[in-house]
């Protein structure tokens, strides 16, 4: 059961489709200039994936290797021609807001990916789950921007008027430039939190951020120590090397060096 | 007659720029703009086949899917068109010109995923344009495309030598970036003709 869990919160927050592996930015960024659009476009999305994911998923043993990707678009493709065809008889308004966005599903990096990234290797039911996930982490973050963008832009938020009357909409925001903006924001912020949490688990695990002296697997990538004097915030020169890494290190020479800005900044790390 | 052409090439390339209004095409946009090199070669293969697509899609809604009545087909049908077209171009190529086929290089294949040539063609039908009217709004497009992506490389290529604040490296910067190319290709909406 667990598993099952792990794959919802996997395409949630740590494998976000849009904010993290930034898959899927074209409909990301069309649709979200109102909340409701990223509701709906996130919504039609989950329900290709997780129907993709699960015919792919039960084919895979019957789909030869060299044309999984043709005998993929084609089941997309189906599937996206059901939904739109859904859509337009039963919301015809959403249909008219979206658009051209709906066929578009089928070129929508993210069912593509997950498809031959997750679905061709797992159970049905695994990649359900994962289709599930995913499907919301990409509906989570195009209504997030969708209603940041109407609520900067038109001043409402689902439709009802939030902001006071004498404000003023930035119309910028729901025109195409705003989409960038927003998302870049979004993006940014995300990045600072996950520097800041990195930060923590580095100084908790004795990591002195010197990645050229370090010989624990870690998913930090390599950096040159010339990268982190440049960036003081993105890996801070905290922690004991002494303890990190044991008798190996000790002999070599630079760790003396390198243990005196660790002290002072370590200092500094303390005091915030 | 003439005139409606020009006026959809540029409107195409320009007005309703296919990345930077349509945001269609983001993840090359974003994925390969890293280098002018390669951003120039993609602006030239994504030309070359964006064009024949729009040709060839159109002649099969013309006389294949509305015959038939079976129009609710063409998204299905439309990628196959263009995933087996990428695929004749790419042999043709390979055995005509080599040079050319090597400087396209892996970047023809990817095409057949870049939503840019699959919105093009269903956007062409939806505007019920003619034969000759989707070509030329299927080159315009791929041009106006070619011109965002050429830009934006030179624009990331400076980028690379300044400092920026942790948080915005990487996507968050070339996302503004783009933001303000946008702005300014808003700057053409006022064109007219």
């Amino acid at each position: 059961m667990k598993k099952y869990l792990e794959r919802i919160t996997n395409g949630l927050l740590k494998e976000n489709p849009v904010l993290v592996l930034m898959l899927g930015m074209c409909p990301a960024l069309a649709v979200s200039t109102r909340a409701l659009n990223g509701i709906g476009m996130g919504l039609s999305t989950l329900a290709v994936l997780v129907l993709s994911n699960l015919v792919i998923s039960l084919l895979r043993k019957v789909i030869p290797d060299q044309v999984r990707l043709p005998a993929y678009i084609v089941i997309v493709a189906s599937l996206v021609t059901v939904t739109e065809l859904l859509i337009k008889a039963y919301l015809p308004s959403l249909y008219e807001s979206l658009g051209i966005y709906i066929p578009l599903i089928v070129v929508n990096c993210i069912i593509l990916g997950r498809a031959e990234a997750y679905a061709n290797k797992h159970t049905p039911l695994l990649s359900v789950m994962d289709g599930i996930g995913m499907g919301l982490g990409f509906t989570v973050a195009l209504t997030l921007a969708g209603a940041l963008r109407e609520l900067l832009g038109s001043g409402t938020l689902f439709g009802t008027r939030v902001m006071p009357a004498g404000y003023e909409p930035m119309l910028i925001f729901i025109q195409p430039p705003g989409a960038f903006m927003i998302f870049a924001l979004i993006i940014a912020v995300m990045n600072a939190i996950g520097i800041k949490t990195r930060q923590r688990q580095l100084v908790e695990s004795g990591c002195d951020g010197n990645c050229a002296l370090c010989a624990a697997v870690c998913d930090q990538p390599k950096t040159a120590p010339g990268k982190i004097a440049e960036a003081p915030k993105a890996v801070p020169l905290a922690g004991k090397p002494g303890e990190a890494k044991p008798a190996e290190t000790i002999p070599v020479k630079p760790v003396p060096d390198a243990a005196k800005p660790a002290e002072t900044k370590r200092e500094g790390g303390a005091e915030a | 007659m003439n005139q409606s052409l020009i006026l959809i090439i540029v409107t195409g390339a320009l007005i309703n720029n296919v990345v930077l209004n349509q945001f269609l095409g983001i993840c090359s946009f974003l994925g390969v703009s890293k280098q002018m090199k390669a951003s120039a070669s993609l602006g030239g293969a994504v030309i070359f086949v964006m064009t024949i697509a729009s040709a060839v899609a159109s002649l099969m809604y013309d006389y294949i899917l509305k015959p038939l009545n079976i129009e609710y087909m063409r998204t299905i049908l439309f990628i196959l068109v263009i995933a087996a077209l990428v695929q004749i171009v790419e042999m043709f190529l390979k055995k005509k010109s080599p040079a050319v086929y090597q400087a396209l290089g892996i970047y023809l294949p990817l095409i057949t995923t870049n939503c840019a040539v699959l919105g093009v063609a269903l956007n062409n039908v939806q505007d019920g344009y003619n034969f000759i009217q989707c070509v030329a709004s299927g080159f315009g497009t791929a041009v106006g495309y070619t011109i965002a992506i050429v830009l934006l490389a030179s624009i990331r290529s400076r980028i690379n030598e300044k400092d920026i604040p942790a948080p915005l490296r990487g996507a968050p910067i070339v996302m503004i970036a783009a933001a303000l190319m946008s702005i300014a290709f808003m700057g053409f909406g006022g064109l007219s003709f």
